[in-house]
Parts: C-alpha cells; sequence; structure tokens
C-alpha cells in the first residue's frame, strides 16, 4: 500500500518507474525483430559504440543536456552498425568478428576520450561516466518526455510497416523479388533499432543496454508462436522489468536501478524459459517422461501378448523373469507391471506370475496394429 | 506482337565471386508454357543464375528480359519459389501468414492483408493439398510440407514466370507428386516454370527443355535433343559411371 502511493507521490520513484517502463516497451518490442533476425547481439555492439558519441558531443558543444549526448550517441551507434555491414561485405571478416571488432573498437576509444575528459580542469565533466552504467535515480520529467516521444515513434513506425518488418525479417530475398526495397526496410529497422538503444544508456548504461533488447523478446518467445504476440508479450515483460527494478531498487539505496532492471528481466527469461507451457523445459521433460512411461507400458503389454499368443489363454500367466530378459529395458520390468496393475490392464496372479486382463488384450492388439500395421494373432 | 517474344530472355549472364567466374555469359531463351529443368554438378552456378536473374546477386554483365521488358518492370509477373532451407521455420508464424506474404507486394505500403487476400491464400493453399494445415505453426511442418507452402506463396502471385529452386529437394512422395501435377496445371495455363533440378533421372519424365550448366551453359533445349549423355558428361566431367547409368536408363 504504502508502495502503491509512494508510486503517486514520490517524484523520483515515478520519473524513474515511467522511464523505466517506457524504455522496456521500446526496447522489448523491437527487440523481437532483432531476435528473430539472429541480431540479437548487433544491440550490445550498438551501445557499446554509442560510447565516444556521448564523449564527443560532449567536447564538441560542452553540454551535458541529455538530448545533446543523445544525439552523439545516435549517430555514433549509427556509424558503428553501418561500418559493421560494410565490413561483412567487403572482406572477408564474418558477421560475429566484425560486431566484436567495431565493438572493442569504439568502446576502447570511447573510455579513452572519457579518461581524456575527465582529466581536464573542467568542473562541468562530472556525471559523464555514469552512461557507462547508467543512472536512472538521474532521470527527471523532461527525459522521460524524450523517452515516450521515442517510444510512440518507434510504435507507430512498426506499426505502419509490419508485414515490411516481418517479410524482412523471415525471408527477406523473397521480399526482393516482390518488389520490397529490402536495403530500405534494413536501415529503417537498425535506425529505430539505434534510437531505441540510446534512450536507454541514460538509465541503464551502455554496458548492459542490449539485455533490454535481447532478453524481453527471448522471454516472449518461449510463450507465443504468432509474430503480434510475441512483440507484445516482449514489450510487456520490458515494462514489467522496468517497474520492477525501479521499485525494487528504491526500495533498497544500495542497489543501482539499471543492473536491477537487467537482473529483474534476466529472472524473467529464466522464468520463461523454465515454465513456459509448449517451449519450457519442464512441461518438455514432463511431456518425455510422459511418452517413456506409454513407451514401457506398451512394450511389457505387447511382450506378454507374444507371450500369450504361444499359448491357447489369453490368461496364461508369465513370470516376471521371463519378462525382465524379454524387455529391451532390463530390470525395469517389474515397476511397469504395477502400473499396468493399477491401470488394469495386467493383473498377478501370484507371487511374479502376470497375466492381461482384457482391456490389455484390447490394448496390445491396437498397439500392435498401430506401431507395427500387423493385426495381433491371439 | 507480345507472342513473338520468349516468356524469359537472358543474355551474356555473368556472374563473378571477387575474382572468380561463377557463371560466365550465360544465354537463355525460353518460350512460353514450358516447363525448363536446370542441371549441373553441385557448385556450377544453378542457384547463383536463378538469383542473378531475380537481382539477388550482383551480375557483372548481362541482361534479362521477361516477356520482352526488363525484368524490373515485370517483377510483378515472376514468382520466385527459394531453397527451403534458407529461411528459419522456426519463425513465429502460420502457414497461412506465409502464403499471404506472396501478396505483399501487390498490396503495397501501408495496406494489411484482409479477407480477399485470406480467400487467395487458402485457394492456392488446396492446389498443393494443404488447406487443412493453413493455421498451422510453420515449426511444425515436415519437409515436403514447407515446400508446398512455398510453392502456395509463389502460386498465389498469380505469376507468368515461375523461377523454383530444388523444389524436389528432399520431399516425400505425397509432395513429389503433387508439385509435378502443379507444374503440369502451370504448364496448361501457359506458364513459363523454370526449375533447379538435381534427378537426372526424373528430367525427360517431367520437363520440356533442359539446360545444362556448368559455370557455362553446355547445352539447352528439348530434352529430347540436349539431354544426351555426350552433353552430360561434359557437365559433369568425371562422373562417368553415374552419368552413363542415367543414359543406360534413358534410352532402355
Amino acid at each position: 500500500m504504502e508502495l502503491l502511493q509512494d508510486m503517486f507521490t514520490d517524484y523520483t520513484l515515478r520519473t524513474v518507474a515511467m522511464g523505466a517502463a517506457l524504455l522496456g516497451i521500446t526496447a522489448g518490442s523491437l527487440g523481437g525483430f532483432a531476435l528473430l533476425r539472429r541480431q540479437s547481439l548487433l544491440g550490445d555492439a550498438i551501445s557499446h559504440a554509442a560510447l565516444p558519441g556521448i564523449a564527443l558531443a560532449f567536447l564538441l558543444t560542452g553540454s551535458k543536456a541529455p538530448l545533446v549526448l543523445v544525439t552523439g550517441a545516435a549517430l555514433a551507434g549509427w556509424l558503428g552498425a553501418t561500418l559493421i555491414s560494410s565490413l561483412t561485405r567487403m572482406t572477408r571478416i564474418k558477421y560475429d568478428s566484425a560486431l566484436g571488432i567495431m565493438l572493442s573498437v569504439f568502446f576502447g576509444f570511447g573510455l579513452v576520450l572519457l579518461t581524456y575528459i575527465q582529466k581536464r580542469p573542467d568542473a562541468n565533466q562530472a556525471g559523464l561516466e555514469s552512461y557507462l552504467f547508467g543512472q536512472a535515480a538521474a532521470l527527471v520529467q523532461q527525459d522521460v518526455f524524450v523517452i515516450l516521444g521515442i517510444g510512440l515513434l518507434v510504435m507507430l513506425l512498426t506499426l505502419v510497416f509490419w508485414k515490411e518488418f516481418k517479410l524482412v525479417s523471415f525471408d527477406p530475398d523473397f521480399a526482393a523479388t516482390i518488389g520490397m526495397p529490402v536495403r530500405w526496410v534494413d536501415h529503417l529497422l537498425t535506425g529505430l533499432f539505434v534510437v531505441a538503444i540510446v534512450i536507454g544508456l541514460q538509465t541503464v548504461g551502455v554496458v548492459l543496454m542490449s539485455a533490454m533488447i535481447i532478453a524481453p523478446a527471448a522471454a516472449a518467445r518461449q510463450w507465443t508462436d504468432k509474430l503480434g504476440s510475441m512483440i507484445g508479450i516482449a514489450a510487456l515483460f520490458g515494462a514489467v522489468s522496468g517497474v520492477g527494478g525501479a521499485v525494487i531498487s528504491s526500495r533498497n539505496a544500495n542497489l543501482p536501478t539499471g543492473p536491477t532492471i537487467v537482473l529483474f528481466v534476466s529472472l524473467i527469461v529464466f522464468a520463461s524459459l523454465m515454465l513456459a507451457p509448449n517451449r519450457g523445459l519442464v512441461f518438455r521433460r514432463i511431456r518425455e517422461w510422459k511418452a517413456g512411461k506409454n513407451l514401457r507400458v506398451d512394450a511389457v503389454l505387447v511382450d506378454l501378448y507374444t507371450l500369450a499368443s504361444q499359448h491357447t489363454s489369453q490368461e496364461y500367466p508369465h513370470s516376471e523373469r521371463v519378462l525382465n530378459v524379454m524387455s529391451s529395458m532390463s530390470g525395469t520390468a517389474r515397476r511397469t507391471l504395477n502400473l499396468l496393475s493399477t491401470l488394469e490392464l495386467a493383473r498377478q496372479i501370484d507371487q511374479n506370475q502376470w497375466a492381461l486382463t482384457p482391456t490389455g488384450v484390447e490394448r496390445a492388439e491396437r498397439v500392435i496394429k498401430e506401431r507395427f500395421g500387423t493385426e495381433g494373432t491371439l | 506482337m507480345k507472342q513473338e517474344h520468349p516468356a524469359i530472355d537472358v543474355r551474356d549472364l555473368t556472374v563473378a565471386y571477387r575474382e572468380k567466374p561463377v557463371l560466365w555469359d550465360v544465354d537463355l531463351q525460353v518460350p512460353s508454357g514450358v516447363l525448363l529443368a536446370i542441371v549441373g554438378p553441385n557448385g556450377a552456378g544453378k542457384t547463383t543464375f536463378i538469383k542473378a536473374v531475380l537481382g539477388l546477386v550482383h551480375a557483372a554483365a548481362g541482361s534479362v528480359l521477361i516477356h520482352g521488358e526488363a525484368y524490373s518492370a515485370k517483377r510483378k509477373r515472376v514468382a520466385y519459389v527459394p531453397q527451403r532451407g534458407s529461411v528459419d521455420w522456426d519463425f513465429p508464424t502460420s502457414v497461412l501468414d506465409v502464403v499471404m506474404m506472396g501478396l505483399y507486394g501487390q498490396l503495397g505500403w501501408l495496406r494489411r492483408p484482409g479477407k480477399t487476400e485470406k480467400e487467395k491464400a487458402l485457394r492456392a493453399l488446396a492446389e498443393v493439398g494443404m488447406e487443412e494445415l493453413a493455421d498451422r505453426q510453420i515449426s511444425q511442418l515436415s519437409g515436403g510440407q514447407q515446400q508446398r507452402v512455398f510453392l502456395a506463396r509463389a502460386l498465389v502471385q498469380q505469376a507468368e514466370v515461375y523461377f523454383m529452386d530444388e523444389p524436389f529437394q528432399g520431399v516425400d512422395a505425397t509432395t513429389e507428386k503433387a508439385i509435378v501435377d502443379l507444374l503440369r496445371n502451370l504448364r496448361e495455363d501457359g506458364k513459363t516454370v523454370v526449375v533447379v533440378h538435381h534427378d537426372l533421372q526424373t528430367v525427360p519424365e517431367y520437363f520440356d527443355q533442359v539446360m545444362l550448366l556448368n559455370v557455362r551453359r553446355i547445352a539447352s533445349g528439348l530434352v529430347e535433343e540436349v539431354f544426351t549423355e555426350e552433353n552430360l558428361r561434359t557437365t559433369y566431367g568425371g562422373r562417368v559411371a553415374f552419368v552413363s547409368a542415367v543414359a543406360a536408363r534413358k534410352e532402355s
């Protein structure tokens, strides 16, 4: 209750939570396309490449206004992304190497500039280094409006060019043959990507921003097989982590906001990998276990049936030892036999003699027909 | 007047990868209503040929005319069926959705596929025997079904000329038959189809014309005339035993 009240009355918390939520929505929805285009790491390269842009913007203008620094970051991020794609196209360097080279060259250059700026006898420079890990607490209402404006623009463009983004992500060659300007759409997507990243630098920082792009989308992919829902869920996860991280770090003065947001979204990723109904590990294991159990039941049923068909009566009992020998899963027949008797497919005649019940015979015949395509011979 | 132009008229098409030519000076004329197979060994440039014709690969030289006009002007009359392995089938979308992608070019900017597009896509799916799987996730399809979805996506474009890259690659018998029927229907409707094909044995049965390609065009024309042991030997080089086996089967 107190927390809810704080959300409305505490200016800092409200501003930070709003900013982080809008950021999560923007980054999450674009991250969906990045993930599907196998460009997740491009976000990392762009955000690292933005650092020298921030430093240069400050050196050239002497201003620390977020809009100025973010513009510098965007230009440098865009340059980095463009260089990566030209490097891949024009040399023999592969995409992943090009990413690594650009990331470290730009980031290194950014750090050099940052150190140079800090050594200058200029009191105004304090605080630039907060772009490394972000400093959400410093967000003011005006910053939130900038994030809101850019976020709305990104979403509007995503809706307008929905089918173009979808087709260029799925099958760019085909898109080109039906006359879609693939290069242009590609530039637009990369541009939006750069914008979504740089608006997050102030809050989350250069080093961790790519998590806001990749993580919500990767988590969302677990829950749905529809592109629209995936982008929607990614935006939701982004928003929830933004608010969650902001709230948690406001409760504990020692926790930095940006990294807390990233930890929060990582938690969502972990939960999604485990618990999502179709793709989640837990349900997949359960399905596999059930399928395995069914296979074992069927195998022992068919064994019993085969044995019985050597005799005149289906009631003819057989010992567990024989079944263990026949079963390819040796030694496990007892457990399966117990299961069979619970299912009333077989019954125990005495200590270790077993026979099929009429329902058991029916099921065995069905299994033989389905698996081997022949009729039973009992 | 229009009938005098071949459906496809490729001249001097040359593609180089770095300094090495991948396609050298290839000419090909295909009349309307013809099914043509492109055959040749691995690395002969079959896929590159199709991609260069469609402008997906930069050609160092050459021209492409479709029904007498530049390809860029006739783009909407040309449909492309890429190799099925060229996309990620784990993409979050449905069969119907992929087929409707074939209509995005006609829709133009801003317009979204609606009821009409959905009906067209369902009809195309019916032509390849997949209408019941319209709502299925593409990640759940078998290889043959994936191939038929790609074919439906091309059919929905209502094109005059079709380029198909290895549609028979690794498909089941049902799909193979569906594709053969489809090709014959297209021919009956006067369409022109160019197919990259890897199974030499079925060339005489499925196709009217053939182009033998190995960087250069070795021969092209009616199957009866150019699909000879000698031409195959020139195309495939050392793999003589394999070629003779095919030739022997063809004669018997």
